[in-house]
């Protein structure tokens, strides 16, 4: 149980186990192998980033290696759900959903609704998001909210090893379309994973963090920045409650509502781009259903409006960092009715 | 002289810390073995520090909010004749010990052992030493439960006589495998269990239905049974919660198991978020719902408890403990006052202010309780 | 007198039927909808039967169609009821998708019918993955989209013709060639004559056939699905056609060549042909067909009557069906 794995480890051990499990899961991407038709190794990368690698020596012909298709192996993915397959598709860096969003947002997300509720697309979608690889504005999109605008859609985006494994697990059983997105940036960090197989549902947002002073909401790599903060602002006296929502559509707003009425203050913390994002959502429904818990006026970390900077010093300021979110808390408790 | 240091307690094995909720006792009050001195909470449940030796409070060291290490001084206790310059030397002097668990990576690990048993990995703890050659005792948790239910009596029980605690199979982390749904088979296991540790002879503690497959082992083996302590113990009469049962079996988020989970407490607010997330972990795992479901339909069919071994046992016989929390919602204090009164040195302890988790809401009290009876 | 045909007197009955079939249902909707009794957009088969039924006589429920914005015509010759297939193109509920979906999106995928499809080219790589789901099942089953000539441009299609060859699918891709991308003329454009260039560049079997002749894409869809039975991979099949009605109902078509319409109608009837190929051969009896033509008129009016007597959906309709679970 101690057993410690990174996220990258995490999501390989949950594809290891559902494909053990499961014949109709089956794995297509660009390079999730590697290496095929050439020359040299099999299973030569596992993934860019070797994320599945090992697999292919399991699983043989349940992993493919893609042309640079992703409309048509994004689509195939799906069609194969259609027709009793579960197919996991690595899209890679999510910014390339643009060259395949018709097949995940007029297609998958559809199915079901324009055809009755006759239809099931148990389809999961990994991709990577997030900024900080210096990979500038095409490889470090936080696209969520677009995926989130869609009805039909599932949107998950993990912050630990153990939620990375459960909720990929949950995906992968569940019989709607998910996306899955993994943060680049954390696949290194290494938390407590049980070896055997687990879910959590989608439908359940964590708290990482208790206090009384005021609610983090955050999702993906700025749970960590808000945890150093939080860390932070305990040696001025200041708790605040982190809630991280894991899993944006569904979205368990209860447990925000549940936050914010118990601290009477709201920072939303996001790393997309600030307009129309999961923070303003957030936002919007917690002035709406908790109007008269709040102390403070809501604040919200994100990004600035433009598209990620390379040079590393711009792409530093660009992501939001543990201080802005320790001067957002503190906004809220000097601004307001403290 | 004698001086008394008051440590932050280390409750399971993964604390680290704590903090000092508050003091129950003022400077100079006269304190007995076992009287709570001071309010602890971990992110897991709050408890009371006990006095490990009667004396005279001297001095708080620790301060409410404060968070201390596990072994840290948070407090003094010294007879009267130690004056004020003695302990403000004690105090210069006290170095916290490293807690052997945080030596290195992988050593709360070390901490469980493991064992197998038909093909399933049962973990189980050990605590405390062989000291003049008193029999061990060993620690059965109740259904959905594992050996942290015991996470403030085996440190305890443990400075009195060695101690084992385990996870049932399809507990804890032991393997999602049941060893059969009849407190026959469990008992069974426990007897195997106990040959693989090479141990003939034990007192016995179950809690709930850990209670009924010591009881039922009491029956089926009393040799190898030196004393009975059954607490909020199954098997005594046909009445359990099925609701809480049910919910229990069926919860998978944080929001569905806290009201299930707050049924076993008298105090509700000792149901933590670290308390659900840990339950949740175990729950979540593949197997586990089923298992449970299948242990359930065996034990208790149609939501009454099927078997009733503790009233069979005999007159004489083995030295019998029962301890129950007034405030029980799974099985009623009521039933305690069914546990047969002639059996051999039969005792009843129905403590108020403490629900089904009574060994945790009142563990002085019961750890005094059971000390005592396995002496 | 011998039958000269590759189906029995039985199976050319049903497949006049099922031509027939779709000419009343789209002739029907033309006027319904002229009348404003259907709501939306609605793009209409008719002229195209026989590329739809050569097809689809090939095909079992187990093998999988991807279809497109002008979907009726594939949805009845797949098996789809023409009840439930009206009842949706009115909005009602019973319909295919309890008219959440209308004319542009029914399906059945009992019946391995994977939908209309409102965006050109997008049925493609769906098809990919209903042929990679078939490869895994190893039955045998096969999977088919159909483009028009305008979405055998789109991006999709063309990867897919790649992946279908690289993976060798058992997929198949028509493109039915009507000759107009809405208004837009397939040669103005379509970069290559032949259709079966295009499918040499992706290395796989290409077949020009005349659509509007049944037994010549029967023979010829024939073909090529028994090899991609047989895991000889995916084949690209063209079936030259035209198309009776504009792009969608309320086109004037003012595109279209003075007399180009009476000429299609006069010369490139496949309904006209299969009944001139049938009878001369002395197989079928006029009045035989004639007598087929009666029932379906009949079916089509009582398929009329039953959607418009089918209930609205109502509020509680809206929001279901958008998850399994949520």
């Amino acid at each position: 149980m101690a057993r410690k794995i990174s996220i990258k480890q995490a999501v390989n051990e949950a594809l290891d186990q559902e494909m053990a499990r499961d014949p109709a899961v089956i794995c297509m991407g660009e390079d999730i192998v590697g290496g095929t038709g050439a020359g040299g190794e099999a299973d030569a990368w596992g993934g860019v980033l070797g994320v599945t690698k090992g697999l292919y020596a399991k699983y043989g012909d349940r992993l493919m290696d893609t042309p640079l298709s992703e409309s048509a192996y994004i689509g195939a993915a799906i069609g194969a759900a259609a027709c009793g397959m579960r197919p996991v598709a690595e899209l890679m860096f999510i910014d390339f959903m643009g060259v395949c969003f018709d097949q995940i947002y007029n297609q998958a997300a559809k199915f079901r609704y324009m055809f009755g509720g006759k239809a099931e697309t148990p389809v999961v979608i990994r991709a990577m998001v997030g900024a900080g690889f210096r990979a500038a504005a095409q490889h470090s999109q936080m696209l969520t909210p677009l995926f989130t605008h869609i009805p039909g859609l599932k949107v998950v985006c993990p912050s630990t090893p153990y939620d990375t494994k459960g909720l990929l697990i949950q995906s992968i059983r569940d019989n709607d379309p998910v996306i899955f997105c993994e943060h680049k940036a954390l696949y290194g960090i290494e938390g407590e994973v049980p070896e055997a197989s687990y879910t959590i549902p989608l439908s359940e947002a964590n708290i990482v963090r208790e206090g009384k002073h005021c609610s983090i909401v955050t999702y993906g790599l700025m749970v960590h920045r808000s945890l150093e903060a939080a860390a932070t602002l305990a040696k001025e006296g200041i708790e605040v409650d982190i809630v991280d929502l894991r899993s944006l559509s569904p979205l368990d707003l209860d447990t925000v509502l549940d936050s914010v009425t118990k601290t009477g203050r709201l920072v939303c913390v996001d790393e997309a781009s600030p307009r129309c994002n999961i923070a303003t959502d957030i936002s919007a429904q917690v002035a709406m259903q908790a109007f008269s818990a709040l102390k403070a006026q809501i604040e919200m970390v994100t990004p600035p409006h433009t598209p990620v900077p390379f040079s590393p010093t711009l792409e530093d300021l660009y992501i939001p960092s543990a201080a802005q979110i320790a001067a957002a808390v503190r906004k809220t408790i000097k601004g307001g009715q403290a | 002289m004698i001086i008394t240091p008051i440590i932050m307690p280390k409750w399971g094995l993964s604390m680290k810390q704590g903090t000092v909720v508050s003091w129950l006792v003022d400077v100079g009050a006269s304190i007995n073995v076992g009287k709570p001195i001071m309010e602890v909470e971990t992110d897991k449940i709050a408890s009371d520090v006990e006095a490990p030796d009667p004396g005279l409070l001297r001095r708080k060291i620790a301060n409410p909010g404060d968070v201390f290490p596990v072994k840290a001084l948070l407090g003094v206790m010294a007879g009267p004749e130690v004056t004020d310059a003695q302990i403000d030397d004690f105090i210069a002097s006290y170095v916290t010990p490293v807690d052997a668990d945080d030596a290195e990576d992988g050593a709360a690990e070390q901490a469980w052992q493991w064992v197998e048993i038909d093909a399933i990995r049962v973990r189980y703890a050990r605590r405390g030493n062989a000291q003049d050659g008193k029999l061990p005792v060993l620690f059965i948790h109740g259904f959905g439960g594992d050996l942290d239910n015991w996470l403030f009596n085996i440190d305890a029980v443990g400075a009195q006589n060695p101690v084992i605690a385990l996870d049932l199979p399809a507990h804890g982390q032991s393997s999602l495998t049941l060893a059969g749904t009849t407190l026959a088979d469990l008992a069974r296991f426990i007897a195997k269990f106990l040959d693989a540790l090479e141990v003939p002879r034990a007192h016995l503690v179950g809690h709930s239905m850990g209670g009924a497959i010591a009881a039922r082992l009491a029956l089926d083996a009393p040799a190898r049974v030196a004393s009975l302590s059954l607490i909020g113990s199954a098997g005594l009469g046909r009445e359990i919660n099925a609701g809480y049962l049910a919910g229990y079996v069926a919860a998978n988020s944080r929001r569905d198991l806290k009201p299930v989970v707050e049924q076993l407490f008298a105090d509700a607010s000792l149901v933590s978020r670290q308390m659900l997330d840990d339950l949740l972990k175990y729950k979540r795992l593949d197997g586990v719902s089923a298992a449970l479901t299948e242990l359930a339909a065996g034990l208790f069919p149609g939501g009454q408890q099927g078997e009733l071994p503790v009233p069979s046992l005999a007159a004489g016989g083995i030295p019998l403990l029962v301890i129950w929390g007034k405030e029980d919602r799974i099985i009623p204090a009521s039933h305690a006052a069914l546990a047969p009164k002639s059996v051999k040195d039969a005792k009843v302890a129905v403590l108020p202010g403490a629900g089904h988790m009574v060994q945790m809401e009142k563990a002085g009290e019961v750890n005094t309780l059971l000390k005592a009876h396995v002496g | 007198m011998t039958n000269p045909f590759p189906l029995s007197k039985d199976d050319l009955l049903k497949c006049y039927r099922t031509m027939r079939t779709i000419r009343e249902f789209e002739e029907r909707l033309h006027v319904d909808f002229s009348r404003g009794d259907i709501p939306g957009f609605v793009h209409l088969y008719a002229g195209e039967e026989a590329a739809a039924t050569g097809i689809m006589k090939h095909l079992n429920s187990g093998d999988r169609i991807a279809s497109t914005h002008r979907g009726h015509g594939h949805c009845i010759s797949k098996g789809v009821d023409v009840v439930a297939m009206m009842k949706e193109i009115y909005g009602k509920k019973g319909g295919t998708g309890n008219g959440k979906g209308g004319s542009m999106h029914i399906a059945d995928l009992s019946m391995g019918m994977m939908g209309a499809n409102g965006i050109l080219g997008a049925g493609a790589p769906l098809v990919c993955g209903a042929a990679l789901a078939a490869k895994f099942r190893n039955k045998g089953e096969v999977a088919i989209s159909f483009v028009g000539d305008g979405a055998s441009n789109q991006g999709t299609f063309l990867e897919s013709l790649n992946l279908a060859a690289v993976w060798n699918l058992p997929a198949l891709f028509v493109v039915e060639n009507n000759g107009y991308a809405e208004s837009t003329a397939r040669d103005y454009a379509t970069a290559v004559d032949s259709y079966v260039d295009r499918a040499a560049g992706f290395g796989m079997p290409g077949i020009t056939v005349d659509g509007t002749d049944f037994f010549a894409v029967y023979e010829a869809a024939g073909e090529i699905i028994q090899r991609a039975r047989e895991g000889g991979g995916p084949s690209l099949l063209e079936c030259k056609m035209v198309r009776f009605y504009g792009h969608f109902e309320g086109d004037a078509q003012t595109y279209r060549a003075t007399g180009e319409l009476d000429d299609i109608r006069a010369n490139h009837d496949c309904l006209k042909k299969f009944g001139v190929q049938v009878t001369a051969a002395g197989v079928i009896s006029a009045a035989e067909l004639q007598a087929i033509d009666q029932q379906v008129l009949a079916v089509i009016e009582d398929a009329v009557q039953q959607a418009k007597a089918a209930p609205l959906p109502t509020l509680a309709d809206l929001t279901t069906d958008v998850y399994i679970s949520y």
